[in-house]
C-alpha cells in the first residue's frame, strides 16, 4: 500500500522555559523542561492524515529520539496514524541535521513505497528547518517548503500554497515529494476519544512484561523501535561522529545592564516619560 | 581563502535581498582581515538590476547562471548549479541568507555536499582551530534563544552558514569598484524541474520595519485582540510601525509578518517601546540593538526591563491612553 510519511520531533517546551530550565554551569538542564510534539509537526500529521483519507494512502509517524519520545507516536495514534516507529539507539545521540537527515532517510527507504513525506518546517528547539530538505536530498524527492494551504489533492499531484516571503506561491508538484509544513496550514485535529481508548497502553516492547507483551502484541499496542542495527545503517555516518558540525562553546545569555529610568505608573510619571520619549524622538528625528 | 556569498534578489521588484549585500559586507571584512577573496554565486532567471551594488559592498567576483526557467526556485536545479559552482570555485566558507529560499537550498546543497550548516548565525568569525587552520566561528541562539552556541565544523569543507535578514550591518558607504562577472556554464537537466509555479501573488505586508524609526510592539501582556488595538493606537501617535513577540503572535493578537524576534524580523529602529512583553531571549534577540528602548509591563523583574532605558512598571491598558493623551498635548 501507498506511504505517507510524517517526520516527527520531541522537543523540549522552549517557549516556556523557568528559571531550572538552566543549570548553574549555563547549559540547559532538559529534565527541566516539559517534553512535548513540536507543534509545526502536528500540522503535518494533520495534513498527512486529510491526503492520507482521500487517497487511501497510510499514514506513518517515524521519530528519532530517546524511548520517552514514544509518548508523541501515541499522540500520533490518538490522532488517527496507522503505523508510528521509534527510531532509537545510543549511537545516534548528538546528531546533527546532516546525521539525522541520513538516519530519517534510510528509515523512509526502508518504509518502501512512500509517495509522501511531511515534515513541520521546522523544531523550536533547533529552528533550523533543515533536515526536512536534507531528507529530501538524499531520497531524491522533489520538495516544497514553507507550506502554507494544501489546495488540492489527487492521485498523483498536490496543489500547495507556499510562502515565498515576498510573495504567495501556488505550486503544483507530483509524487514522490517531501513538504515542510507551517503553523498556518490547518488546524490539528484533537486525539480521538475511541481511538485514545485503544492506544492508551501502547508503549515499547521493554515497557510490558513477558505476559502483557503477548497481549500488547495481540493489540497493536507495541511499538516497534529501530536501532541502527537494524537499519543497517553505517555508524560512521550516525550521531557526533556523523555531524560535520560540533557545538564548541555554550554560554547562557545574560542581560546587558543599562541606567533603567523607571517613572511612576500614575498622571505624573506617564507625563514625564512621554516628555522624554518626545524629547529623544525629536531628537533623533532632527 | 575564499567566501562565497549566495546572492539572493527580491523577485517581484528584480533588486537585490538586503541579506545579500550585508553578507557580501560581512565576507568583505572577514576576508580582508585574512587576505581572501569573496565570490557571489548567482541562479536565476536574470541578474538584478543593482547588481553593481554587489561590488560596492565588498564581493570581488560575481559567478552567475541564468536561465529563464529559473524564475521561480526550482530546489533541485538550484541544488545541482550551486554545487557545481562551489566545486569549482573550491571556497572555504559559504555565506546563505537565512530567507525562505536561502533555507530551502542551503540544506539540499550541504546535504549533497556532506558538509556541515549552521542556521541563524548572528555572529562569524574566523580564528584557528586546533589543527585543522583557519576556520569559521559560527554563533548562534538556541533552545528558543535561551543559550548562545559557537558551533564548528573543524573537518569538512566547505564551511556553511545561514545569516538571517538585518542581522550584519551595512557600511555607511560602500566601495568604488567595478563589477567583475563571470558566466557559469550548466545545462538545466530536464529532471531538476519537478515544481510547476501556477501563480504567485504579491503579499500585501504592510509592515515595514526596516525604515520605521520607532516601533510600538505587545506581548502576552496585552492579554487579547482587543487590547492589541491600544498598541496601534500608540502606534499612530508615535507614526511608528507596530511589532510584536511570538507569544502575542502565537496567542493570534496580531499576524505573524508583525512578529519580532530570534523567529521574526530583527529590527533595530532609534525608538523601541515594549509594552506587555517580558522580553524572553528569543524577543530580545531581535530588537535589543534598538538606541532606546522603553518598557511598559505589570512584572518589575521582567528581563525587559534589564535592557530597557525607560520604563513603567504598570498596565499597559492604563498607561497607554494616558501616554497617547500626553502626547497628543506634546504634539500641540
Amino acid at each position: 500500500m501507498k506511504k505517507i510519511v510524517v517526520l516527527a520531533k520531541q522537543v523540549p517546551d522552549t517557549a516556556n522555559v523557568t528559571g531550572d530550565a538552566m543549570k548553574p554551569d549555563g547549559t540547559v538542564n532538559r529534565a527541566a523542561l516539559p517534553a512535548i510534539f513540536n507543534p509545526e509537526d502536528l500540522n503535518a500529521l494533520e495534513m498527512g492524515l486529510s491526503i492520507g483519507e482521500k487517497l487511501g494512502f497510510e499514514v506513518h509517524v517515524v521519530t528519532m529520539g530517546p524511548p520517552k519520545a514514544v509518548e508523541i507516536l501515541k499522540h500520533s495514534l490518538y490522532m488517527g496514524a496507522d503505523n508510528v516507529w521509534l527510531i532509537s539507539d545510543r549511537r545516534f545521540a548528538a546528531a546533527d541535521t546532516l546525521a539525522t537527515s541520513y538516519v530519517l532517510a534510510e528509515a523512509v527507504k526502508k518504509l518502501g513505497d512512500v509517495q509522501l513525506v511531511l515534515a513541520g518546517r521546522q523544531a523550536i528547539d533547533g529552528d533550523t528547518a533543515q533536515v526536512g530538505p536534507q531528507v529530501a536530498e538524499k531520497i531524491d524527492f522533489n520538495q516544497v517548503t514553507y507550506v502554507t494551504e494544501l489546495k488540492e489533492v489527487d492521485v498523483d499531484h498536490v496543489v500547495l500554497e507556499r510562502d515565498g516571503e515576498t510573495r504567495s506561491e501556488t505550486i503544483r508538484t507530483g509524487f514522490p515529494v517531501l513538504l515542510t509544513v507551517t503553523a498556518e496550514a490547518n488546524t490539528p485535529r484533537f486525539p480521538n476519544a475511541a481511538r485514545m481508548l485503544q492506544f492508551f497502553r501502547a508503549g515499547l516492547e521493554s515497557d510490558f512484561d513477558e505476559e502483557s507483551l503477548k497481549i500488547a502484541r495481540e493489540n497493536g499496542w507495541v511499538v516497534p523501535t529501530w536501532t541502527l542495527d537494524d537499519m543497517g545503517l553505517d555508524p560512521e555516518r550516525c550521531g557526533l561522529s556523523g555531524s560535520p558540525t560540533k557545538v564548541h562553546k555554550i554560554k547562557s545569555i545574560t542581560l546587558k545592564g543599562t541606567d533603567l529610568q523607571l517613572f511612576n505608573r500614575d498622571k505624573t510619571g506617564i507625563q514625564e516619560m512621554v516628555r522624554n520619549i518626545v524629547k529623544d524622538y525629536v531628537e533623533v528625528e532632527r | 581563502m575564499k567566501t562565497a556569498v549566495f546572492v539572493e534578489k527580491n523577485p517581484l521588484t528584480n533588486r537585490l535581498r538586503d541579506v545579500s549585500m550585508e553578507l557580501a559586507w560581512k565576507a568583505h571584512s572577514l576576508m580582508n582581515e585574512h587576505k581572501g577573496e569573496v565570490v557571489g554565486l548567482f541562479v536565476g532567471d536574470r541578474l538584478p538590476e543593482d547588481t553593481e551594488k554587489l561590488f560596492q559592498y565588498g564581493i570581488d567576483r560575481l559567478v552567475q547562471f541564468t536561465n529563464p526557467k529559473l524564475g521561480h526556485l526550482h530546489s533541485i536545479a538550484f541544488k545541482h548549479v550551486l554545487k557545481a559552482m562551489i566545486e569549482t570555485e573550491g571556497p572555504d566558507f559559504v555565506l546563505f541568507g537565512a530567507t525562505h529560499t536561502g533555507r530551502d537550498v542551503a540544506p539540499l546543497v550541504a546535504s549533497a555536499m556532506k558538509t556541515g550548516l549552521t542556521a541563524d548565525c548572528t555572529q562569524l568569525y574566523v580564528d584557528d582551530f586546533k589543527d585543522s587552520g583557519k576556520i569559521l566561528y559560527q554563533v548562534r541562539p538556541a533552545f528558543g534563544g535561551n543559550i548562545l552556541a559557537t558551533i564548528v565544523t573543524p573537518e569538512h569543507r566547505p564551511i556553511m552558514s545561514t545569516v538571517r535578514e538585518g542581522v550584519m550591518r551595512l557600511p555607511e558607504q560602500g566601495l568604488d569598484r567595478k563589477p567583475d562577472i563571470t558566466t557559469f556554464k550548466a545545462k538545466v537537466q530536464p529532471e531538476w524541474i519537478r515544481s510547476k509555479f501556477l501563480s504567485t501573488v504579491a503579499k500585501a505586508s504592510p509592515v515595514n520595519f526596516q525604515t520605521a524609526s520607532t516601533i510600538v510592539s505587545g506581548g502576552a501582556g496585552v492579554g487579547s485582540r482587543e487590547n492589541f488595538k491600544l498598541i496601534f493606537d500608540l502606534a499612530h501617535a508615535l507614526g511608528a510601525e507596530v511589532g510584536a513577540s511570538r507569544a502575542a503572535v502565537d496567542f493570534g493578537f496580531v499576524d505573524k509578518e508583525r512578529q519580532i524576534g530570534q523567529t521574526g524580523s530583527v529590527v533595530r529602529p532609534k525608538l523601541y517601546i515594549a509594552c506587555g512583553i517580558s522580553g524572553s531571549v528569543q524577543h530580545r534577540a531581535g530588537m535589543e540593538d534598538s538606541a532606546k528602548i522603553v518598557a511598559i509591563n505589570t512584572d518589575p523583574d521582567a528581563p525587559i526591563f534589564g535592557i530597557a532605558h525607560m520604563g513603567i512598571v504598570g498596565d499597559m491598558k492604563e498607561v497607554i491612553p494616558t501616554m497617547i493623551k500626553y502626547l497628543k498635548e506634546e504634539a500641540e
